[in-house]
């Protein structure tokens, strides 16, 4: 169970706490340059998508996962390997649409905002908007359209932090001119 | 855990993010100023925050020397995934650290059209190096150098007041 801790003997934790330290300056930057949230929020989305894209291949390289063969392998896959791997936390997966299309991740805790406090000028910031922009671009290397967005945030109040992905389509494999 | 890789993604992603914007946003040359000093001081910030962290429960140190050999050692490798490969000092406040696969240049290509690019790279280490000593005590200014890729020279110059 990851608890807030500041040891400074935990070398992994460290790792996690320059990123979200970096990460914390990055957003505080982004609201400076941008006038309004929903601004900063598509820009936080536009590189997760831009790190997922390539963190995909860092991911596969690393687990030995095959190809899912539906999404809700995905979503195990999601929360017990990659959220594992990179951010040391295990959401538990959860809320599935009947037509298994749709689910949440539920984090007790998010590590991007250990050290954060959202200022009252920023209600409408999705701090944490990157993680959607990754989730989408990782999965669309994999060939899934997903939608992907916080349902809900505990820097905004709420008790835990849900990440709603809704699965859209299948990408079809572009096939070079000429294959059959 | 996969130690620093989301850190590296991310610090690539920002290095692009700042360009883009500014190229976007006008005269190029100015703005090239504005993107390292804005980059360099995220650096400073986080740095700060960093050594907060780490440092809370080890014992003080020393002298300045002692300072950086920490800085060379368990902050690179916390930071940069491996130690400073060498120190060199005037004894006279200016510190010279060789990283010879400096982490966050690995992911670019060694050719040379990649010389001029490097710079944006390695304006946010900067900061995280002023940062960190600043917490520790030592107010400096930190260069850094590609000396060739992937290695380059992080030179840090003590302020006396």
């Amino acid at each position: 169970h990851l608890k807030d801790d500041q040891s400074t003997h935990d070398t992994s934790k460290l790792n996690l706490i320059l990123f979200t330290l970096t990460y914390g300056a990055l957003v505080t930057q982004l609201c400076k340059d941008y006038e309004n949230d929903e601004e900063v929020n598509k820009q936080l989305d536009k590189m997760g998508y831009n790190i997922g894209v390539r963190l995909i291949e860092d991911f596969l390289a690393r687990s030995s996962v095959g190809r899912c063969q539906d999404f809700r392998e995905t979503a195990d896959v999601i929360a017990k390997v990659a959220f594992k791997m990179y951010l040391g936390i295990t959401p538990s997966v959860t809320n599935w649409s009947p037509a298994g299309d749709e689910f949440s991740l539920i984090l007790e805790s998010n590590p991007l905002v250990d050290f954060v406090e959202l200022p009252d000028n920023h209600s409408t910031l999705v701090y944490s908007n990157l993680l959607c922009g990754v989730l989408r671009g990782a999965l669309e290397m994999v060939q899934m359209a997903v939608d992907v967005k916080f349902a809900q945030d505990s820097l905004r109040g709420d008790n835990v932090t849900e990440i709603r992905m809704k699965f859209i389509k299948r990408i079809e494999e572009n096939l070079p001119a000429g294959d059959e | 855990m996969a130690d620093d890789v989301l850190f590296e993604f991310l610090h690539m992603e920002m290095v692009s993010h700042i360009y883009k914007e500014q190229a976007s946003r006008g005269e190029m040359d100015k703005d090239r100023a504005t993107c390292v000093s804005a980059l360099e001081g995220m650096g400073f910030r986080v740095g700060q925050g960093l050594i907060e962290r780490f440092t809370k429960d080890s014992p003080s140190f020393k002298d300045d020397l002692d300072i950086m050999k920490f800085i060379c050692k368990d902050f690179w490798i916390n930071v940069f995934r491996k130690q400073i490969d060498n120190l060199r000092t005037n004894h006279q406040g200016t510190y010279v650290l060789q990283d010879n696969k400096f982490s966050l240049l690995t992911q670019l290509s060694s050719g040379k059209q990649y010389l001029e690019e490097a710079p944006k790279y390695l304006a946010y280490s900067c900061g995280l190096v002023r940062g960190a000593l600043s917490n520790l005590g030592m107010d400096c200014v930190v260069t850094a150098e590609v000396s060739p890729m992937p290695s380059c020279k992080f030179q840090v110059v003590i302020q006396k007041i």
